[in-house]
């Protein structure tokens, strides 16, 4: 079998004694969609936060290309390739729009000290560099009309579209999005949609988290379905939407 | 204001105030209170690293002014080092000290932090007044004159020279590192911690770095100042002296290094002025100090900039 993107195994995480996650096995190909859905308090974000680095697995192995890479701090996933945006916005709101964005790049900027420090003419091109990429990025995801702008000022959806835009400014390989449409109208929806698919169309594998079952039915073609922080059923959105299993754990029949 | 938000605009306009400075107010007792402001400047501008930038705080930094301070004066009063080796010394062993303790401390978050870089203040502060047979223990020791391969400065105009270059150095250096990468890295850190984790920056390592680079800035400034003054007490390492320097960041304005600047200006002018108001000088000094953080929250500079823009505006 061919080495997966990524690949989940036997994983788990507990608080206490709460199961956040048990025993999650599953393998991310490389250039697809996938989704993670499951009804609140599935597991969903506290499996993101495992594979980012957020959290320390309790049990199991997270394989970045075949690399153990379970219980990596996030600045070491993302030199790995491997970026994500939060459910609750994490935007740094003492910074402009454009730096927030920046700051994705920061693993490819020049960043020694000294030269830093005295200010040498390297510094300042590969900053200059920096922020044109930052500036283009910020109109791949629609946010063009906030460049100059204090992210403090900027309404909710486009930070929301500005975190994707940190994300992407780092050149991940696999990007993992935690319910970007959450809070976002149906015109935002489809918006994200779009960037969505264009980021896809760059060839970075995205994963979201998802309560909007359109989006994901529109958007994955591969979805991991979690309840009490167990995997109930994975497979095509198609599958997945027969799954009986599934419609009782949604519609809570027995 | 335009020139100020520029990148070397503000630099060259303080330069110029600093070359007018000494023909406007020549005589030796204000040249003295310039020298002064500018020594806190430069401790103030490197702290502003730490507290406006990076969000830490550290109740400690009057310790590695202290060293800075005793190094010097020991190193060159006992042991008859040069002024320059002794100076060099003190900011690496001070540098080393900090890179050491950084780890640990600034694991720790808000009030913890608080706690944590004040008992280190006080650590050094208590070694200073209690190992009196290297310090001179409370009553503090005499340093030998500041001695620069042959040369001495000598008065208040030779020293306002010397402290002048460097507090447009720290100004620069600070600057230079604020607006790079580095820097950037900094100020997420104190916007969110994990999106900057995220973003694959190495955040202790980004803590570490600021919080020695400020320990580096205050410990110049009080090997410098010792040679200055020709006298170290350990009050100079005191608790009450880091919190004036906190003061200086916090009411000029944090994240602004030319507020940081003017915060020192402030916190070292108002003694001087409200002295003739003998006995009810600190009550005054308290009022003054909680007035202008009630008027102006973000700090003087900030503050005031906001006002002129909304004015301008309107």
């Amino acid at each position: 079998m061919m080495t997966a993107l990524l690949e989940l195994e036997h994983l788990s995480k507990s608080f206490g004694g709460v199961h956040a996650v048990q025993d999650v096995s599953y393998r991310i190909e490389a250039g697809a969609v996938h989704a993670v859905i499951g009804p609140n308090g599935a597991g969903k974000t506290t499996l993101f936060n495992l594979i980012s680095g957020v959290y320390t697995p309790s049990r199991g192995h997270i394989r970045l290309r075949g690399e153990e890479v379970g219980g990596l701090p996030p600045n070491r996933l993302a030199e790995r390739g491997l970026n994500r945006t939060f459910q609750n916005l994490q935007i740094c709101m003492n910074l402009t729009a454009l730096e927030n964005v920046m700051v994705g790049a920061h693993l490819q900027l020049d960043r020694r000290f000294l030269p830093v420090l005295l200010r040498l003419p390297a510094i300042g091109r590969s900053d200059r560099r920096a922020r044109e990429r930052a500036a283009e990025l910020m109109s791949f995801v629609g946010c063009g009309a906030y460049l100059a702008a204090e992210a403090a000022a900027m309404p909710y959806g486009a930070l929301k579209r500005l975190e994707i835009a940190r994300a992407l400014a780092a050149e991940p390989q696999i990007l993992f999005l935690d319910e970007p449409a959450a809070g976002l109208n149906a015109t935002e929806t489809a918006e994200l949609e779009a960037v969505i698919r264009r980021i896809a169309e760059r060839g970075i594998t995205v994963v979201l988290v998802e309560h909007d079952m359109k989006l994901v039915m529109n958007l994955a073609e591969h979805i991991l379905v979690l309840d009490y922080g167990r995997k109930l059923a994975e497979g095509s959105p198609a599958e997945v939407r027969a799954n009986p299993d599934v419609i009782a754990a949604y519609l809570g029949a027995a | 204001m335009k020139l100020l938000d520029s990148r070397y605009g503000g630099l060259l306009l303080l330069a110029a105030g600093l070359l007018l400075l000494p023909w406007l107010a020549g005589n030796a007792y204000l040249l003295d209170v310039a020298n002064r402001i500018a020594i806190n400047a430069i401790i103030a501008v490197g702290l502003n690293l730490l507290i406006g930038y990076a969000g830490q705080i550290s109740l400690g930094h009057a310790g590695f002014l202290g060293l800075g301070a005793y190094a010097s004066a020991i190193l060159c009063g006992s042991y008859d080092w040069p002024a320059w080796l002794a100076l060099l010394s003190a900011a690496a062993g001070v540098a080393l000290l900090a890179f050491l303790v950084a780890r640990p401390i600034l694991r720790l978050k808000g009030h913890y932090l608080a706690m944590a870089t004040l008992g280190l203040g006080m650590i050094v502060s208590l070694v200073l007044s209690n190992e009196s047979a290297l310090t001179g223990g409370p009553d503090g020791m005499a340093v030998p004159g500041l001695v620069l391969f042959g040369w001495e400065p000598q008065g208040e105009r030779a020293w306002y020279w010397i402290f002048a270059t460097l507090l447009l150095l720290a100004i620069w250096l600070a600057q230079n590192l604020i607006d790079s990468p580095l820097g950037r890295a900094l100020r997420a850190v104190h916007g969110s911690e994990v999106a900057a984790r995220v973003a694959g920056v190495d955040t202790t390592a980004c803590k570490v770095q600021v919080f020695v680079i400020s320990a580096v800035f205050a410990a110049i400034a009080g090997s410098l100042s010792a040679h200055y003054t020709g006298f170290v007490t350990p009050g100079q390492a005191s608790f009450l002296h880091s919190v004036e320097l906190v003061t200086m960041v916090v009411i000029g304005g944090m994240a602004s290094t030319y507020g940081a600047v003017l915060g020192a200006a402030l916190m070292t002018l108002l003694p001087q002025l409200l002295s003739g108001l003998e006995d009810y000088e600190m009550l005054v000094f308290g009022l003054i100090l909680m007035v202008s953080m009630i008027v102006l929250p973000q700090g003087l500079l900030p503050g005031l900039r906001g006002w002129l823009q909304t004015r301008r505006a309107a």
